[in-house]
């Protein structure tokens, strides 16, 4: 196969190796190094797709990121919507087709890797073009830590597209020197393929590494496809260059219709012709290179359009060349449908079109000036202002550690870009007390050519009778002039509004093309100054960037860390069925062949009321508190009183915050006269360290203890149930385990073959218990040795389900499900838990405001199903019915809501723990809960529902 | 009835360890006794009850005997010993630092050691950590606590050329991160086997 | 993603911190004599400035240590950082603001 438009030599494609593409069901040759873009014209093929909302057919219009018209989809070797033609690089098996404007996401899971690396530079300098390619050398040489990272396939930037000579050679040859020092430096990180997408604080860059995408089915399974970079630099160079901005007229969206400075990217970049027949339409000198590159290879320019009344000094090199010019004109439209086939040129001046006459051409070349790529800039906040001669956006101040440089900042000579990107780093390296190094010299650039002035032209006046309604500002929007004067007609004078109104800017290019054209047409048909204007806010990302790429290795199994107890491989072989508590993986339940949950809970509640069950505790927070003010601090922190605490005894406590409401609970063992081991719920331990820490550190600097995790310090085991005693006992020989030995809310310290084990008479379900405390390097060995001594009384492993039944039936609240925030001690009915004698603790004051003493406030209560059948769903609504018997009209006044809600085995029938509106007094009520449609009677009770005298917990 | 034996958190990852290039070797530090030590105020006094020297500059380690001494904060270093069980170190240390007004308390499975050799063990640290580990500003001695992936760690610097690092993290999320290492060194493996 | 200079461990990354709010807001010596407005107030209400704030920060999930800072709430510029046991800035520090806020 032949690609018709491919020129014979030349460009920097691999001409030796051909791949074979399918676009749109066509199978078409190029060569690596090709874009998808370069490699459809060199096939002939301008247009891609069509437009979103018009249908009009649209081609490739730039040669790179900037590109409104090329967007495809991708099919193979791996779906991804939404890319530009002219940012794919060609790869053997590649499968695309053009996309009106919106995208299909893959069907398939995305298989390919993704990761971010942290990297910290002194310099980052952002584009290898000649500014940044000088800026990065310096920096090099000075022996800085530096990164370049630059967007395209390989260095170069500007210089891959045109003609430039450097040190009197092809400027490619510097290019691959420089590159070529570079890896010699082992501080440098040189990234190719690599998009600087957003700017933030404190010299914060995120790049995106394309770093796979172009091997296609060549790319290496484990290796990430893309990257994120996180760079951290003490000083960012802006080195990225500029835009060509497009001049609007009517039919300006015709395939065939690019930019010019693109063409010459076409041209000597990937050898490609992109037409036969040219017109190259200007307000500036620089398409003048354009004009003459083309016509040296073999394009027929049938006209350069001018729209200076002046022309150019450059018109004698074309006339030589036999190239017509035609100055002080413009082009007024276009004909043609699937390509443009006549260019409209008309006379200008003084702003009036004059009579239009139609010039033959497949292609229509088209530059209104430059747009300095200033995005990292403003993302960075810096400011910018109107430069009336270049009619563009230039960076209006200096930035701490951000400096612009090269063509981003308006310098169009090469001589003068590589100069500024050696004084701008050689600056910073200063700022960074880095010295430069004696040897460092620029490469040899001929003088530059001091250009004409451009003319500064937006748009030329519709006089195809569409009103601007075919003249488009933004192509992938098919938003036109007549949009924007739409918008100021309707009032809008802010260019954000305006934005909005017409949606310019807001598509997958992000405005590249269009923005600066918006706010200079506003400007003109509000009738102030561009500056006034301004433009609309740029922000990250530059370019799109996937969502798998941003979540990167987050996924999956790492999506989120799972945090397992000592025990949890037994746990995982014991086929228990887990249950998130936090990150924490805690055995729900353990079913047994053919139990489901409810059977499996069932079971366990028995063993656990009638013989012996045990239960991996291990994730309850833990704190050791030391100091000779231990007790002070706890004595503030509580509720209730610590410091009369014996050692050797346990108390539960109930802690608060300042505004008097429940935000922990949990026991506190006394260890020593200055030593306390806090137990905390679950999910409360970090937060309950932090609240210690944050009082002590903030407020009482002076207490003299410290506070300490060992909340994995210590395995934690409760054997529960009338036949712990035996099983505890058994195992642990030496300890007298009698109720009068070993009283209840005592602890003791035992060993078990010389390893040290501490136990304790504590109950969180009104049994007798015991809790087993163990290095967690031996919690396997000891969990072991406990369910050995149990086996004869059929000793029972229990998860979280369970519990939570044994310890609602005993009316004991889980802070944090039975509480909001909003509970006091005396709304779960602990008034007994608040001490009276302590001057102060924290929440004290709190409890005397009169809202506390509100008989109306949520408290705490059982209730049960009449029905004596259902489990009332957890969050379910409380209501009541009026006097009358019937449910009062809507809004219908809610008492409360259900907080815990199980199905008991030792009573026989479902019931729930309740926060309900003066709930105390209610006792022995009947409201009720609608439960899918239907209100369900049910009786208010107290909150303890199983022996509540307590007669069990001895055994 | 039998010795009680040790389980070690990472025990199932052994193997995938051991499948590791030289250039991202991962080796568990097996049941070090670890005390966590408070004290206001250090100095010969401290260095002579401890028969260790407690580093004063934040980020920094030092070795302490048969193990080592990191600082965690102003008043908060991290005392690991490899010879002594775990409640002889808690013992032995809260009898120094009390009378000086410290405390001490045995952390010794609140921890796993992880270290981590080879000339792509920064790479592979770079992937889940923000801090700057460049030898030029973590060299040996050196010492951060921060996150590396969702897991909050302490680094240790063993040797100035950023090949040599030991990771403290909390026994519960240990399985999390040896998953991550593995998951980061992937690439880093010849014939990866996924 | 910002840098916040711990007093002890130098910059670090914004998400090892956590925020702790007004700085300067002692718990009143004694709460019992306090009215029921006056304890509200030490409660429920903190300062909301435009510009220069004393705040209180945590190095979370490095030192764990407790420190403050002056941050300006329409920049997010952290202006310094100082210990506890630094002295509280003066009214002037933050009633001036180093950097305009005008677009």
């Amino acid at each position: 196969m032949t690609s018709p438009f491919r020129t014979p030599d030349g460009g920097r494609i691999d001409r030796a190796t051909t791949v074979e593409i399918t676009f749109d069901g066509q199978t078409l040759p190029g060569h690596p190094g090709d874009t998808l873009a370069s490699a459809l014209l060199a096939n002939g093929r301008h247009q891609v797709a069509t437009s979103i909302k018009l249908g009009r057919p649209r081609g490739i219009a730039a040669a790179w990121a900037e590109d409104p018209g090329s967007l495809v989809q991708i099919e193979a070797p791996f779906p991804e919507p939404m890319l530009l033609a002219t940012t794919v690089e060609l790869y053997d098996g590649l499968v695309a087709h053009g996309l009106p404007g919106q995208g299909r996401l893959a069907e398939v899971p995305d298989s390919a890797r993704y990761d971010a690396v942290h990297h910290h530079v002194d310099v980052l300098v952002v584009g290898a073009g000649p500014a940044g390619l000088a800026a990065a050398l310096t920096a090099a040489r000075a022996g800085a830590r530096v990164a370049l990272v630059d967007e395209q396939s390989e260095a170069g930037g500007s210089l891959l597209s045109g003609t430039d000579r450097l040190d009197d050679a092809p400027a490619s040859q510097w290019v691959a020197a420089a590159v070529a020092e570079l890896a010699a430096h082992p501080e440098v990180l040189h990234l190719q393929r690599t998009t600087a997408f957003g700017s933030y604080d404190d010299g914060f860059v995120l790049a995106l590494e394309r770093r796979t995408d172009h091997l296609g089915t060549g790319a290496p399974r484990h290796v990430s496809r893309q990257r994120v970079w996180r760079i951290r630099a003490r000083s960012i160079v802006v080195a990225t260059g500029a835009h060509e901005r497009p001049v609007v007229f009517a039919d300006n969206d015709r395939p065939g219709i690019m930019l010019a400075g693109a063409a010459r990217t076409f041209l000597h970049r990937y050898g490609v012709l992109p037409g036969r027949e040219a017109v190259v339409f200007t307000t500036n000198d620089s398409a003048y290179d354009a004009a003459l590159d083309l016509h040296h290879a073999g394009v027929q320019v049938q006209a350069v359009v001018d729209a200076r009344p002046e022309g150019s000094p450059r018109r004698d090199e074309c006339e030589h060349a036999g190239i017509r010019v035609l100055s002080g004109a413009v082009v007024t439209g276009t004909q043609g449908v699937e390509r443009v086939t006549h260019a409209l040129v008309a006379p200008f001046a003084d702003g009036e079109v004059g009579a239009s006459s139609a010039i033959g051409c497949d292609l229509l070349l088209v530059s209104g000036g430059w747009n300095p790529a200033v995005h990292l800039f403003s993302q960075a906040r810096g400011r910018l202002r109107y430069d009336e001669t270049l009619g563009a956006f230039l960076p209006g101040e200096e930035l701490d550690g951000l400096a612009v440089t090269g063509s981003a900042a308006g310098g169009f000579d090469l001589a003068g870009c590589l100069a500024d990107g050696q004084r701008v780093v050689r600056a910073a390296l200063t700022a960074l007390a880095i010295p430069p190094a004696g040897e460092d010299p620029l490469p040899a650039a001929p003088e530059a050519v001091i250009p004409a002035a451009p003319l500064v032209l937006w748009r030329v006046p519709d006089t195809s009778g569409a009103e601007g309604s075919t003249s488009f500002v933004d192509l992938q929007r098919d938003a036109t002039v007549a949009d924007i004067a739409r918008a100021v007609g309707a009032g809008l004078r802010s260019l954000e509004h305006v934005k909005r109104f017409t949606t310019i800017g807001t598509a997958h290019d992000q405005g590249k093309t269009s923005g600066v054209l918006t706010s200079g047409i506003t400007a003109e048909l509000l009738g102030i100054p561009v500056q006034d204007t301004g433009t609309t806010t740029f922000r990250p990302p530059y370019t799109p960037v996937a969502f798998a790429a941003l979540a990167g290795r987050d996924r999956g199994r790492l999506f989120d860390p799972e945090r397992v107890t000592a025990l949890h491989q037994w746990h995982v072989a014991a086929g228990a069925v887990f249950e998130d508590v936090g990150q924490w993986k805690r055995p729900r339940y353990y079913p047994q062949p053919g139990e489901d949950m409810e059977a499996a809970v069932l079971r366990e509640c028995a063993a656990a009321r009638t013989g012996v069950g045990i239960i991996d505790g291990s994730t309850l927070g833990k704190i050791d508190v030391q100091g000779p003010d231990a007790a002070v601090l706890l004595d503030r922190l509580y509720t209730n009183l610590m410091s009369s605490l014996k050692v050797g005894s346990v108390r539960y406590g109930v802690m608060c915050g300042v505004d008097g409401m429940v935000i922990d609970d949990g026991t506190v063992f006394r260890l020593a006269e200055d030593r306390f081991l806090v137990l905390t719920t679950t999910g409360g331990a970090a937060k309950i360290l932090d609240w210690m820490e944050e009082w002590l550190q903030t407020e009482w600097p002076d207490l003299r203890v410290h506070c300490t995790s060992v909340t994995e310090q210590w395995a934690t085991f409760p054997v529960v149930g009338p036949r712990s005693r035996d099983v505890v006992g058994a195992v642990f020989p030496d300890v007298d385990v009698s109720a009068e030995a070993f009283p209840f809310m005592t602890w003791r310290d035992a060993t078990l073959d010389g390893v040290p084990v501490r136990l304790a008479r504590i109950s969180f379900s009104g049994e007798l218990a015991f809790e087993v405390y163990v290095n967690p390097w031996y919690a396997v060995a000891v969990w072991q040795r406990l369910l050995e001594a149990g086996r004869p009384y059929g000793i029972t492993p229990y998860g979280t389900e369970t519990m939570h039944v044994l310890r609602a039936e005993k009316g004991y609240p889980i802070i944090g499900q039975d509480t909001d925030g909003t509970v006091s001690p005396h709304d779960l009915g602990m008034a007994w838990a608040v001490s009276k004698k302590k001057p102060d603790f924290v929440g004290k004051r709190s409890f005397a405001r009169p809202a506390n003493a509100d008989p109306l406030r949520k408290q705490l209560v059982g209730l049960l199903p009449v029905d004596r059948e259902t489990v009332l769903p957890e969050g379910s609504q409380i209501v009541e019915f009026r006097a009358d018997g019937q449910l009062p009209p809507p809004p219908v006044p809610m008492l409360g809501h259900v907080t815990s809600s199980y199905r008991s085995a030792e009573l026989a029938r479902p019931f729930a723990l309740a926060l309900v509106r003066g709930g105390r007094e209610r006792i022995g009520d009947t409201v009720h809960v609608p439960v899918n449609g239907t209100l369900v009677p049910v009786e208010v009770t107290g909150s303890v529902l199983i022996d509540p005298e307590g007669a069990r917990r001895d055994g | 009835m039998a010795e009680l034996l040790r389980t070690h958190p990472l025990q199932a990852w052994h193997a995938a360890f051991e499948q590791l290039p030289e250039t991202v070797g991962i080796a568990v530090e097996p049941y070090v006794a670890m005390v966590d030590v408070r004290l206001g105020t250090v100095g010969a006094q401290t260095s002579a009850a401890l028969g260790a020297d407690l580093p004063t500059a934040p980020n920094t380690w030092a070795p302490a005997g048969s193990g080592r001494a990191v600082w965690l904060g102003p008043d908060e270093w991290l005392l690991t010993s490899t010879t002594e069980a775990p409640e002889e170190l808690e013992a032995r240390v809260r009898a120094a630092v009390v009378p000086l007004g410290g405390s001490a308390t045995d952390v010794s499975a609140q921890r796993i050691g992880l270290r981590l050799t080879g000339a792509r063990v920064r790479d592979v640290l770079a992937k889940g950590c923000s801090v700057d580990l460049h030898p030029r500003v973590f060299g040996r001695g050196s010492s951060a606590q921060t996150t590396l992936g969702q897991a909050g760690v302490v680094l240790l610097a063993l040797s100035d050329a950023g090949d040599d690092v030991v990771v403290l993290v909390r026994s519960s999320f240990a399985g999390y991160l040896a998953d991550w290492l593995l998951d980061a060194a992937l690439e880093f493996t010849p014939t990866p086997t996924s | 993603m910002q840098l916040i200079a711990c007093p002890w461990c130098g910059p670090r990354e914004e998400v090892e911190f956590s925020y702790g709010g007004q700085a300067h807001v002692p718990y009143p010596d004694s709460p019992a004599e306090l009215s029921d407005e006056q304890w509200a107030h030490y409660v429920f209400f903190r300062d909301n400035p435009k510009g220069r704030f004393a705040e209180r920060w945590n190095h979370s999930a490095g030192c764990r240590r407790w420190f403050n800072a002056i941050r300006d709430t329409t920049t997010y510029r952290f202006e310094r950082v100082y210990r506890l046991d630094d002295p509280k800035p003066l009214a002037t520090e933050l009633a001036s603001s180093r950097r305009s806020t005008a677009p």
